[in-house]
């Protein structure tokens, strides 16, 4: 296949690729667009595939439960107190009549809405500043860099958790621009080595010399070729952030009553796990099934996405070193769920 | 080369100064900004005078109607002399928070320690055994493992136990709080009740350590195995063992290290989980109660000790790399 695709940073295939040569059309074949291929091998990974659809049983529960349910999450029902699973409360009711069912689907659309925007946000913004960082050098650099050495000294739970006596009354959109301004130090750091080779690149001096703005050049020309990363660590984020989310609803810090979340259910049903099983488990389970899911999907879409990376089943005694970024990303990773603090 | 050695260490050292001094204050601001001393005092029943109150809020140095930067200087004028200021029931922080750290370094340096270890040497084990039975199996607790947050880990150890507990119908995992209260006996029963209080906490952290550390360990040592030097190595006539951890593990743990210090990140914050689910009287659980009192100086005493910590793993992390990489010592 002659190719004319920009020869791709550190191996990853980016962009539009694979538009042959105008005049020379590989009789016969149609291509995939690279987004089709994506899909494909995401779903020919088993456990990526396995992955997704759990994630989308999970979005149905959280989103279509509490309307098929005939209980409001917060509806007390003064009929059945603690009672097990029957066939009015599908997974039992809580000491004060609440139903357990809905509650659990209520609290996973909390978490996942939560999730899905801090991981967008802290993904634009570890893009934003860490392209940034790379491509004006200088002072930026350094500016941008120090900040994020001082923010991955102070634990973003910790910030979180001195600011939440303030922000109790502000709603759950302002935890998730917390969480999101906390979270995206390590992301930013990779991106800004990978620009740093990106930016020496014939076609982005090309723009300059053409006379494009920064911040154009930036988004239209250095961006797209770490598009791939970005895509990888967002999904990888949208399960950190959940597991962010639920540590700080666990303390309340988070989400306040009378709403509900994962963590603040699991909080507060923790010690009836013995005796009321039907309370504990279904809200412990949501929140592990839903991460092993995120996790899953993850690693599905680096192998799917980075040719280089090749985790689990396809990695081979390589010698290869693994380059600097991988072991950022790495870093990222660690740090987000280790101590579920992101 | 030694000397070489040293200079990028001072050098680092010196950043790490600035940067705790800079997150404390940070800190100090925020809380400050945040909490409300004042409603602690106010909200009492009969609420005391407003002269009282002022006086009390005064004598901590939280009063909010002295401007912030005063109290700031006041507070950082104490700090550099080493003494931390008072808490909100105006108690001493500096007596608060000693016996305090030796019960969160207890659990923070055994809990780290079981997790690195365990974790390099499960994942070492993985690499040389890829895709046997041992490796898949590895594999699926991991993920399940790294899925876990912390605070249910700790939910589901203590609800095993319990019912191990009830089962048998003997204590026989006591896991709250850091010892037996109240126990005699000679010292060896004392250490070996303390040993067992210890284990579900350190089993806590150290699990998610030990899954998440174990995978990378795994994928760097595979990278590794392949490579010529050590095929090198074994044709000077090393044994695959000696040529395996001699050659192998030195290379394969030099980007683990970065790990190791960002891990630390999570293992505080982690701590303060399992401190409060095991009832610990330790700095994270502190930290925590802070929080719910609006206690500035006590929240500002944590972050400084979280700094220092993250920081210290860090600068070892730093030296780890400078010894087992001669590179870093050459540039």
């Amino acid at each position: 296949m002659t190719d004319t695709r920009i020869e791709p940073v550190d191996g990853t295939t980016v962009g539009r690729a694979d538009t042959p040569l105008p005049g020379t059309p590989e009789p016969g074949r149609k291509q995939r667009s690279r987004f089709v291929q994506t899909v494909v091998r995401v779903f020919m990974n088993r456990g990526a595939g396995l992955g997704t659809v759990v994630i989308v049983l999970l979005f149905a529960f959280a989103f279509i439960g509490p309307l098929v349910s005939p209980w409001g999450f917060s509806q007390i029902d003064y009929t059945a107190f603690t009672q097990p699973p029957s066939g009015t409360h599908w997974f039992g009711t809580n000491g004060i009549g609440q139903d357990v069912f809905t509650q659990t689907a209520r609290g996973m659309q909390k978490s996942l809405l939560i999730g899905l925007l801090v991981a967008v946000f802290s993904t634009a913004l570890a893009a934003l500043a860490g392209a940034a960082a790379g491509y004006f050098g200088g002072w930026t650099d350094r500016l941008v860099m120090f900040f994020v050495d001082l923010l991955l000294v102070l634990p973003s739970f910790l910030i979180i958790a001195i600011i939440s006596p303030r922000i109790q009354n502000s709603g759950w959109i302002v935890l998730v621009v917390l969480i999101a301004a906390f979270g995206w130090m390590v992301t930013a750091r990779v991106v800004r080595s990978m620009t740093l080779s990106v930016k020496e690149r014939e076609f982005v001096r090309a723009a300059r010399y053409m006379g494009i703005g920064p911040f154009r050049i930036i988004v239209r020309h250095i961006l797209p070729n770490v598009a791939s990363f970005l895509i990888i660590d967002g999904t990888i984020q949208v399960g950190a952030a959940v597991l962010s989310e639920t540590s700080l609803s666990y303390f309340g810090f988070g989400v306040q009553t009378p709403d509900v979340s994962l963590g603040t259910l699991i909080a507060q049903n923790q010690d009836s796990a013995l005796t009321y099983p039907w309370l504990f488990y279904p809200a412990a389970g949501a929140l592990v099934v839903f991460a092993i899911a995120a996790n899953l999907v993850g690693d599905g879409l680096r192998d799917a996405l980075d040719p280089t990376s090749a985790t689990g089943k396809r990695q081979k005694r390589t010698g290869r070193k693994r380059d600097q970024n991988q072991a950022a990303v790495d870093a990222a990773t660690i740090t987000t769920q280790a101590g579920a603090g992101a | 080369m030694v000397f070489r050695m040293i200079r990028f260490l001072a050098r680092r050292l010196g950043y790490y100064v600035v940067l705790v001094f800079l997150a404390t204050s940070l800190t100090y601001f925020l809380a400050s900004a945040s909490f409300s001393p004042r409603s602690v005092y106010a909200d009492r029943n009969p609420a005391p005078a407003a002269a009282v109150i002022d006086a009390k809020l005064d004598h901590i140095g939280v009063n909010d109607k002295t401007p912030l930067v005063v109290r700031y200087g006041h507070w950082l004028g104490d700090a550099v002399q080493g003494n931390l200021g008072q808490t909100i029931q105006d108690k001493s922080v500096n007596d608060a928070f000693w016996p305090r750290l030796g019960v969160s370094l207890r659990l923070l340096l055994v809990g780290s320690v079981i997790g690195i270890v365990v974790g390099v040497l499960v994942g070492v084990w993985n690499a040389i055994r890829q895709y046997r039975v041992s490796d898949r199996v590895s594999a699926v607790v991991s993920i399940v493992l790294i899925s876990t947050p912390v605070f249910l880990t700790a939910v589901f150890l203590k609800i095993g136990a319990t019912k191990l507990n009830q089962d048998t119908g003997t204590q026989i995992i006591n896991f709250t709080g850091e010892a037996t209260p109240g126990l005699s006996g000679s010292w060896l029963d004392l250490l070996a009740d303390r040993g067992v209080h210890l284990l579900l906490p350190t089993i806590s952290i150290a699990l998610g350590l030990i899954a998440i550390y174990s995978r990378y360990q795994r994928a760097t040592m595979l990278d590794v195995l392949g490579s010529d030097f050590l095929r090198t190595a074994r044709a000077k006539g090393l044994t695959k063992r000696q040529a395996t951890f001699k050659h192998g593990l030195r290379t394969a743990l030099i980007p683990m290290t970065t790990l190791f210090a960002y891990g630390f990140l999570g293992i505080l914050t982690g701590a303060t989980f399992t401190e409060k689910i095991f009832g610990w009287n330790g700095l994270g659980a502190w930290f925590i109660d802070a929080v719910g009192n609006n206690d500035v100086n006590a929240v500002t005493a944590y972050t400084l000790f979280a700094a220092v910590v993250v920081l210290l793993a860090g600068f070892l992390a730093d030296t780890m790399t400078a010894v087992l990489d001669p590179r870093v010592r050459r540039s």
